[in-house]
């Protein structure tokens, strides 16, 4: 392997963009993919691009078959992220519970009295509006969102920009009921039944959770199950 | 940052250093293996050693084949398991099997 090439994967990591070592095993020369794109390196078979966002999606390494014989695909994935909206009870459970899952959580809510430092300890705070946060935050595969407020004025943008992202994991929390009058304002903006169904409504598995610290395990370990199981 | 960006970095520096470096890391486990895939071992010429691809069972036998990556050999993919005939010499003990991809670093 080249120095140069491990030099501008460093780069590539220090500007905070996923990267992707690939070794031909067979001839033994090695490419480097950084977000999505070979900058260095022979052409990759059909579908190794595929494979290299899948494996980044998991951040799990992987030698995989190809036509060019196998090739490892060993990654540099971004961190796992949370955004939360909605600096409400249910939160309170739910970030530090994700904290300890290993994501990195950023609080979403615009409202005065919320989202303070007093209620919510080591997580970062964001008081903009929801659109507004969200597009600075640009959720990628890596990042999972939450929305808790149950009001359409808040939830909805947030739920817009998400569903307009790669987002692994979309939830929202609220009854059957208020999630399909959220469906039809969504679907309003221009959402379609497929992006739609990107939305985990009710959010949270179907553990008979009752209290909020219940029902953020429930919505934990849904997000689980959404990064690790399918796909 | 991640354990194997620290060890990327480590055999920059060593290579900067004028050290000959090669690189070993896991690409493949069955069963119960110590260290996941993507797990990295760097080496100089003299036998230094960053992170590691086992608990220590075949550490030896991947500095041989690194020192001799780094004096010119191309790179090699090297089998570890309890069925490989190395087995008595540098089996791993949990019972799991590895491969491990060694490259020098140029």
């Amino acid at each position: 392997m080249k120095l140069a090439l491990v030099e501008r994967l460093l780069a590539a990591r220090e500007e905070g963009r996923p990267a992707c070592l690939v070794r031909f095993l067979r001839s033994g020369e090695v490419a480097l993919v950084v977000a999505g794109e070979l900058v260095v390196g022979p052409d990759l078979p059909d579908g190794v691009l595929d494979a290299i966002r899948e494996a980044h999606r998991r951040d799990r390494s992987t030698t995989i078959e190809t036509a060019a014989g196998p090739l490892f695909l060993q990654v540099f994935s971004q961190p796992l992220r949370l955004i939360v909206v909605g600096a409400v009870h249910i939160a309170q459970a739910l970030v530090p519970m994700a904290a300890l899952a290993g994501y990195a959580v950023t609080l979403v809510d615009p409202r005065r009295g919320f989202a303070t430092a007093e209620r919510f300890p080591n997580v970062t705070l964001v008081d903009a509006w929801p659109d507004e946060a969200m597009e600075s935050l640009a959720p990628d595969l890596r990042t999972a969102v939450v929305t808790l407020t149950h009001d359409p004025k808040l939830d909805d943008p947030a739920l817009d920009v998400a569903l307009r992202s790669e987002a692994f994991y979309i939830g929202a929390l609220g009854s059957k009921r208020t999630h399909a009058a959220r469906l039809e304002r969504l679907s309003a903006l221009g959402h379609g039944p497929a992006a739609l169904a990107r939305i985990h409504g009710p959010a949270g598995l179907d553990i008979g959770a009752v209290s909020p610290a219940e029902i953020a395990i429930a919505i934990l370990a849904q997000m689980t199950q959404v990064l690790r199981r399918e796909g | 940052m991640s354990e194997a960006e620290r060890l990327l970095r480590e055999a920059l520096a060593w290579k900067r250093e004028g050290r000959k470096v090669a690189i070993a890391t896991v690409v493949t486990t069955w069963g119960s293996s110590p260290r996941p895939v993507g797990s990295m071992l760097v080496v100089d010429e003299t036998g230094r050693m960053a992170g590691s691809v086992s608990g220590g069972c075949i550490e030896g036998a991947v500095v041989k084949e690194a020192k001799a990556v780094m004096e010119g050999a191309p790179p090699r993919l090297l089998d570890f398991g309890v069925t490989n005939e190395q087995a008595w010499e540098v089996g791993l003990a949990c019972g799991g099997k590895v491969q491990v991809w060694v490259e020098s670093l140029s």
